[in-house]
């Protein structure tokens, strides 16, 4: 099945950190309560610095981002293992996030969860878009085209499906590993 | 050792993951499913595990092992934010139809509900008599940290019980409600770097300096996906607490896990502390290897360290205190897992002692034992709480995560305003501390209290001869 998914692009540094993803003030919500991991949704990325960062990711009164594929640095996600950040980001409406490289927590609680695509690029790719780009992830050929250029990406491998099933829990039940639900 | 049995040379991490996976060996890059000894987790996270657990599980689900689960509410305890009340409220609700035997709640009423009151205010106890405080300085004292072992957490600072030379390593919700459920987990056994410490720490240098300085080092993504494992003479020269310091922010270089070798300082702490806790005494300790598989192998003279400090924004920003006194500051902390313990409060005290702060000061002890061990050790008639608070230190009985990580607004010594502030503690990303225009700088107990008489950073040297 072949799977894409085009919008406009989020573009962020170096280093975000979980603070800067989902504040730790916000930790409160339980993301397995549905009220709470839509309101998660709406604080995704609020940590960001205003001056450096001056679109916001979610409009205001809204719950939903217009971004579907973030675009960062490296060490993406590194600081807490909380998985509110991967849920907040999914919640909110993001499908992938093409990074140069991520924390150990992050990409876990990603595939996890399978709330979004940890991608890895081989290109700094920060550097040639900008927030508001559109771009088309191309997930059988590995690929993300930004304004017309394509640049490959480092396949997912045994993460892909993972993800694809809804996390952890729902592939160790499609492969047998464990049993159905009663 | 029986010598037909051991002919693979394995890295501390390694040898503990192929027992824990039933293997007689495993390697960097193998993915192996391994059986948990203890889970640990708290208000903030045990809630959304907790509901994985019973989502995937189902309502009437038992978890794997009553006795293998550590429950430490310590994050957003003192607040009156609605929910983070309710979280302990649903950690108990667990804990009681669970019947877990480690659950170290808030309140003494097992069907009581937790309220903070605001009215007897921050300073004051507000627990009862089986409350800890942080869970990461908790979990060892109360007799669950052993050598060998493996310990998930569903906090990044897990790490820290790395320093009982058990592997030690913090995961999400979904990973923790897997263990809930089953005991196990996946892991990808991770590369191992070698940090191989000679000589001892001088006057004025504490473990933070060590962990502050090899991090400026490598980077704050300089260990991610791998072990730092902690040897050489200079680790007998580090206490337990020390070797918890510097452990514990293995995760602020990217580490899966921090981990030194046990010997008898560890076997001394944990066996005490095992005895007074009636927890599990028995374990099975494993021992260095002469030659082992390293990604990284860099020896450092801890005589040659110096006060250093991470500047805003990363841990990994490196500069020693000397060369930051222009720095100005509008605020001192001192807590959390980190910079918490009885040993750090006590560094700090030696400074202050008879001197008064120049700027905010809060202090936080981070559990409910350091609390009871200020108070009571002496210096003259004087009690180390007492030194503190007249040193101007605003001291809170409440042993919390407190300000480390910002929490809800009303939250002790949060940063509500872009201030400047040196802190012992372990993360200072935009944001951390509360404001996301604040600035943090990270440092010893000692270069914190220095720079609190000062109002500027400070190199602690000149106030400890």
């Amino acid at each position: 099945m072949a799977k894409r998914i085009t919008s406009p692009v989020y573009v962020v540094g170096d280093n975000i950190d979980t603070d800067q993803i989902i504040p730790a003030q916000y930790l409160t919500l339980v993301p397995t309560i549905p009220d709470e991991y839509e309101k998660l949704g709406s604080y995704a990325m609020v940590g960001l610095p205003d001056d450096l960062y001056p679109s916001r990711f979610i409009p205001e009164n809204s719950s939903k981002t217009e971004y579907k594929i973030v675009i960062a640095g490296k060490n993406f996600g590194c600081g807490s293992s909380r998985e509110h950040a991967p849920i907040a980001l999914g919640a909110a409406g993001v499908e992938v996030v093409v990074a140069e490289s991520y924390a150990r927590i992050f990409f876990r609680n990603s595939v996890a969860t399978g709330e979004l695509y940890p991608y890895e690029s081989r290109e700094r790719l920060l550097d040639v878009c900008r927030t508001g780009d559109l771009a088309t992830v191309d997930f059988d050929n590995d690929t993300v085209t930004i304004n017309d250029h394509e640049f490959t990406l480092k396949p997912m491998g045994d993460v892909r499906p993972v993800i694809e099933a809804g996390g952890i829990f729902n592939y160790a039940r499609q492969t047998g590993m464990i049993p159905a639900k009663a | 050792m029986d010598p037909w049995c051991t002919p693979f040379l394995m890295t501390l991490t390694e040898k503990i993951l192929a027992r824990a996976s039933g293997r007689r060996s495993v390697g960097a890059g193998d993915n192996v499913w391994v059986n948990t000894d203890i889970l640990l987790t708290h208000d903030v996270c045990g809630p959304g595990s907790i509901g994985v657990f019973k989502r995937e599980f189902g309502q009437d689900a038992k978890v794997f092992d009553p006795k293998k689960i550590v429950i430490i509410p310590d994050h957003y305890i003192f607040t009156s934010d609605r929910l983070s009340n309710r979280n302990v409220d649903i950690l108990r609700d667990f804990a009681k139809e669970q019947a877990l035997p480690y659950f170290y709640d808030v309140i003494d009423d097992p069907i009581g509900s937790w309220t903070f009151s605001p009215e007897i205010g921050q300073l004051k106890r507000q627990y009862g008599s089986r409350y800890q405080g942080v869970c990461h300085a908790a979990l060892p004292k109360l007799g669950h940290a052993r050598p060998g072992e493996v310990l998930f957490g569903t906090d990044s600072h897990t790490c820290m019980a790395g320093a009982f030379g058990e592997f030690a390593s913090g995961i999400g919700n979904t990973d923790a409600g897997f263990i809930l459920g089953t005991g196990k987990l996946l892991v990808k056994v991770p590369e191992t770097m070698r940090f191989y410490l000679e000589g001892a720490l001088p006057p004025g240098v504490m473990a933070k300096d060590v962990i502050l300085w090899v991090i400026g080092d490598i980077g704050f993504d300089g260990a991610t996906y791998r072990a730092m494992q902690w040897e050489g003479p200079g680790v007998s020269s580090l206490n337990m607490d020390d070797r918890m310091t510097i452990a514990n922010m293995a995760i602020e270089a990217g580490g899966k896990n921090g981990i030194f070798p046990a010997d008898a300082a560890t076997f001394a702490y944990v066996d005490e502390r095992t005895r007074l806790n009636g927890t599990k005494a028995d374990y099975d300790p494993v021992e260095l290897d002469q030659d082992q598989k390293l990604v990284f192998d860099k020896v450092y003279d801890l005589s040659k360290l110096e006060p250093t400090v991470a500047m805003h924004p990363n841990p990994g920003n490196r500069a020693l205190a000397k060369e930051l006194e222009n720095v100005k500051l509008d605020r001192a902390y001192i807590g959390s897992c980190t910079g918490g313990k009885a040993s750090d409060f006590v560094a700090f005290a030696k400074v202050v002692k008879g001197r008064h702060v120049k700027i905010d000061t809060y202090g936080v002890p981070a559990t409910s034992d350091v609390v009871h061990e200020l108070k009571e050790i002496r210096w003259d008639s004087q009690s180390i709480w007492d030194v503190l608070v007249d040193a101007g230190v605003q001291m809170t009985e409440n042993a919390s995560c407190a300000a480390c990580l910002g929490g809800p607004k009303d939250t002790f010594g949060r940063l509500n305003a872009p201030l400047t502030c040196i802190s012992a503690t372990n993360r200072n990303f935009p944001g951390r501390m509360g404001s996301k225009e604040a600035k943090v700088y990270l440092a010893s107990p000692y270069t914190v209290a220095a720079s609190a008489l000062t109002g500027r950073v400070t190199d602690p040297r000149e106030f400890l001869n």
